[in-house]
């Protein structure tokens, strides 16, 4: 039994989870250029130049890859940065996955295998380029001592190497085995091409795993298909904290199929079967009685409740502060105020939690599609007893991840738990989408208290942020939590430059957190913290705006002029959403600002409301400044898809709780965005070209206060809170 | 034993009557292009054409099949993978993590063999499964690109500081 129900700011450790997986799997950030392997052939017949290149006899290059690819784009954006740098011929470039059990054999010279925060390119760039012009160097090194001639005087372009002056050409396929004996030059050495001379990066080129997601050959590892394999479904305690206090096996032995019913740790319980409607259909059929702890009688509203005390509370998790906020707002001659409140939003990957894994007495086997693959392995290992050092995760790409599947691995382990019981016979566990509603690390819910002060001039002398709610790290990483301060939930409102600024400067402010933790567990979900705090910042900077009789734009700039990275990107926004410009009858526009993951968003938002107060999304402009456009083309997929996340959660999202469980476990309630009300999507990319920032997660923290700051415009009543399906606009 | 027609050739299931379609193609026959996504006919991800019509496989049962229903899956729909959606699919790079692929494809063919020339309405009313990665706009164009329509070309807008690409 669980002492206590909810904390306020005390460290809530429920499961010991392996976030940092990096430090388990061994050894640091090593930047190899040569594999400590004992043979540089590799098994498709390339030669390993080094270790993110490999070159075929006919010239094709195989480029490495150690993130995950969960539709993001990733692969390519890498592949198309190790191509620019190595200069060969784009057609003939494939991508070979990197295993974690093959980075840890070669002591981590891939680095950090983890795929998240928006880090897939911006956190591995610089390696991986230097990787790509180191193997060019030994190329072209490679071709001068067979034709004799000084290095400097060969250019090479697609591949092919040329001496001009005695018109001699050589391939990378007739070098590369002798440039992998070359010594290598040392990385930091390497002058990387300036952006502005890319021939390859910075391109919008097609993704290269296109082909087999069209005719459905892709085998996600949902399809996997093992000799003599069993598949598995599992119901966990549906209340957070419940036990598994009994099953009635017999009544289930005898169903089709049906080979075991196993207790898996002390939560939840699986039916093994040969196919997995036959496990599913005994597992619904199944009498389970669960041990219930307190928590099952906790509701939406005594959430409510216990997050809105922390509005008020006299201490907090975390602050920032310049000159005195409540003194300046108390003095103000006008003053605004208001309470926004944000759901709790589970991801919905369109491919459900799984794994697959075989258990033998000297090596554990794991197929996962994973945001994180050494989190994955340490997982198999811990589960299982056996060494890492026996232990491999196959890649599979995802089905979408969203953030669900990154470091917490729980489905790993409850997969692994299983097949414990089926030695030698692989067992792949497939939650049914009822379980992955029910079982997710939801988007943390919070409300917001923010006060503002307004001179006689209409300009903001003080602003007072208070956030109450859940936070991400008490229960995934409590080791980023430090002195009770907890500034992660204040993502986006940062006073350093960087990461997740706030673009905003204001005399006097305050914002703060008060951490109040509930049952139900929360984790990283696509923009993470960015979502809520752009919605409380910058639907309450338009109320000010509003306040103070001034146009939303011209306010923000005056607010922002310390600020030209914010502002350039919001003037972007706001020019190609034609801002101030006459629209439809009945269409009105919002627009917002916001920072994350290093990139620097807004978007503008065109609305009509019904009179019946149906929303309308008509058409929305998002400007990114990602600092580096790697692949134009897959960057506005991926603001195209934020829209589509963003959007959807705006109007629909939310995962509701009753009696300690969640309610919301299908689609037919937890409803999605479709096409039909998808809006035209302009993406407008404004590179800088002097920094790296992400890209998958930055824009979708604008799209829902854009929206919700059009509906302001269209009904004249401010939006306090999500979804909007639940909200009365008219 | 029950009698199926799936992609041209009849095949012997072994299967209760109740057992969704969607599982007998994944685990009974073994093609596993046609996807689960939520079980209940809302997502889409199992669309297959049964008689030519575009139907979600995790909501019929092997018993209210004939054997002379002639089944299409996404592996089935041609060859070569040369269907004029999915040579748009390709030509747009409409898929993300393409787990809903298979379906928007299947219901996309079916949509196309009706109305050769959808209007953005008729798009609008029949490609109804969910994406989650948001392909909505591509998956848009790339239908009015299979029905060779003039809006062809005309991309989802995108600028790379000020340059239409």
């Amino acid at each position: 039994m669980r002492k206590i129900v909810f904390g306020k700011g005390t460290k809530l450790s429920r499961r010991k989870f392996i976030v940092g997986s990096a430090a388990a799997a061994g050894g640091g950030l090593a930047l190899g250029f040569h594999v400590p392997l004992a043979s540089a052939q590799t098994q498709n017949g390339a030669t390993e130049v080094n270790i993110w290149v490999a070159i075929k006899p006919d010239d094709s290059c195989v480029i490495r890859i150690a993130r995950s690819e969960m539709g993001q784009g990733t692969l390519t954006g890498l592949a198309q940065l190790v191509a620019e740098e190595l200069q060969c011929d784009w057609k003939k470039v494939s991508t070979e996955g990197i295993t974690p059990a093959r980075n840890l054999a070669s002591k981590r010279a891939w680095g950090d295998m983890s795929t998240g925060g928006s880090r897939g390119i911006r956190g591995s760039q610089d390696y991986v380029r230097r990787g790509g012009a180191a193997a060019r160097l030994m190329l072209l090194q490679a071709a001068a001592d067979r034709l004799k001639v000084p290095v400097a005087e060969l250019t090479v372009s697609d591949g092919v190497i040329t001496h001009a002056a005695s018109k001699r050409t050589l391939r990378y396929g007739q070098v590369a085995a002798a440039a992998a004996k070359v010594t290598p030059p040392d990385p930091k050495t390497i002058q990387l091409k300036d952006a502005k001379n890319w021939t390859i990066a910075g391109k919008p080129l097609h993704r290269l795993d296109t082909k087999d997601k069209l005719n459905g050959s892709k085998v996600f590892a949902i399809d996997l298909k093992l000799p003599g394999m069993l598949n598995a479904a599992i119901r966990k305690s549906p209340v957070f904290g419940g036990k598994l206090k009994s099953f009635d096996e017999a009544k289930v032995a005898k169903l089709p199929g049906v080979k075991k019913v196993v207790k898996v740790h002390d939560n939840a319980v699986a039916v093994v079967a040969d196919t997995w409607w036959h496990a599913k259909t005994a597992l619904d059929a199944l009498p389970i009685v669960w041990d219930e702890p307190v928590v099952a009688t906790i509701s939406d509203a005594k959430i409510a409740e216990f997050l809105k005390e922390g509005l008020t509370a006299a201490t907090t998790n975390g602050d920032r502060k310049n000159g005195d906020a409540l003194a300046a707002i108390q003095a103000a001659p006008k003053k605004v105020e208001a309470v926004y409140s944000t759901p709790f939003l589970s991801h919905a990957c369109m491919e459900v939690m799984n794994a697959t894994v075989r258990l033998t007495a000297d090596k554990a086997e794991a197929w996962v599609p994973t945001q994180n693959l050494e989190a994955s392995m340490a997982a198999l290992s811990e589960e299982s007893g056996i060494p890492l050092a026996k232990c491999e995760v196959y890649r599979h790409d995802l089905g979408g991840g969203f953030g669900r599947r990154g470091g917490t691995q729980d489905f790993t382990r409850q997969a692994t738990a299983i097949a414990k019981e089926f030695p030698g016979i692989p067992v792949k566990m497939i939650w049914s989408r009822e379980e992955d509603q029910a079982q997710d690390f939801f988007r943390p819910i919070s409300q917001c208290k923010l006060s503002a002060g307004l001179d006689d001039g209409g300009k903001l002398v003080g602003l007072h942020v208070r956030v109450s709610g859940q936070s991400i790290n008490a229960i995934l990483n409590p080791a980023g939590i430090q002195n009770g301060r907890d500034m992660r939930q204040l993502q986006g409102y940062a006073e350093q430059p960087g990461d997740a600024q706030l673009g905003y400067a204001v005399p006097n402010l305050l914002i703060e957190y008060a951490m109040r933790n509930t049952h139900v567990p929360v984790g990283p979900w696509r923009g993470v913290n960015t979502n809520q705090n752009g919605v409380y910042m910058e639907c309450f900077i338009e109320e000010c705006a509003r306040a103070a009789g001034k146009d939303s734009v011209e306010f923000r700039r005056a607010l922002m002029e310390k600020f030209p990275k914010h502002l350039a990107v919001l003037n972007a926004a706001a020019e190609k959403g034609d801002w101030g410009k006459p629209l439809p009858a009945g269409v009105h526009r919002g627009i917002a600002q916001f920072m994350g993951y290093g990139s620097y968003s807004a978007a503008t938002a065109e609305v009509s409301v019904s009179p019946q107060g149906k929303v309308k999304v008509h058409r929305m402009v998002l400007a990114l400044n990602c600092g580096h456009a790697v692949n134009p083309h897959q960057i506005a997929a991926q603001v195209e898809g934020s829209v589509a996340y963003g959007l959807g959660a705006t109007l629909y999202g939310e995962c509701r709780v009753e009696n300690g469980r969640m309610v919301d476990l299908n689609f037919d309630t937890y409803e999605i965005l479709r096409l039909a009300e998808f809006p035209k999507v302009e993406t407008v990319i404004v590179p800088t070209y002097d920094f790296w920032g992400g890209v998958g997660e930055p824009t979708i923290c604008v799209v829902a206060p854009a929206v919700m700051n059009a509906i302001f415009a269209a009904t004249g009543k401010p939006v306090r809170s999500l979804p909007l399906k639940n909200v009365k606009l008219v | 034993m029950a009698k199926l027609n799936i992609n041209g050739k009849t095949r012997d299931v072994q299967a209760e009557a109740d057992m969704p379609l969607l599982w007998v193609i994944r685990e009974i026959v073994g093609l596993t292009g046609t996807k689960y996504g939520c079980g209940v006919a809302q997502c889409g991800s199992c669309s297959v054409h049964i008689n030519g019509e575009v139907q979600r496989s995790c909501s019929i049962r092997l018993g209210d099949l004939k054997p002379t229903d002639k089944i299409v899956t996404i592996e089935g729909l041609s060859p070569t993978a040369s269907h004029p959606v999915q040579r748009a699919w390709a030509a747009v790079d409409v898929p993300q993590c393409g787990y809903c692929q298979s379906g928007q494809i299947m219901a996309a063919a079916a949509l196309l063999k009706k109305k050769p020339k959808p209007t953005d309405a008729d798009i609008d009313a029949a490609m109804t499964n969910i994406c989650r990665c948001g392909t909505y706009q591509r998956i848009r164009e790339a239908v009015h690109l299979a029905a060779g329509s003039e809006t062809v070309g005309k991309r989802s807008s995108i600028t790379v500081n000020g340059k239409n690409i």
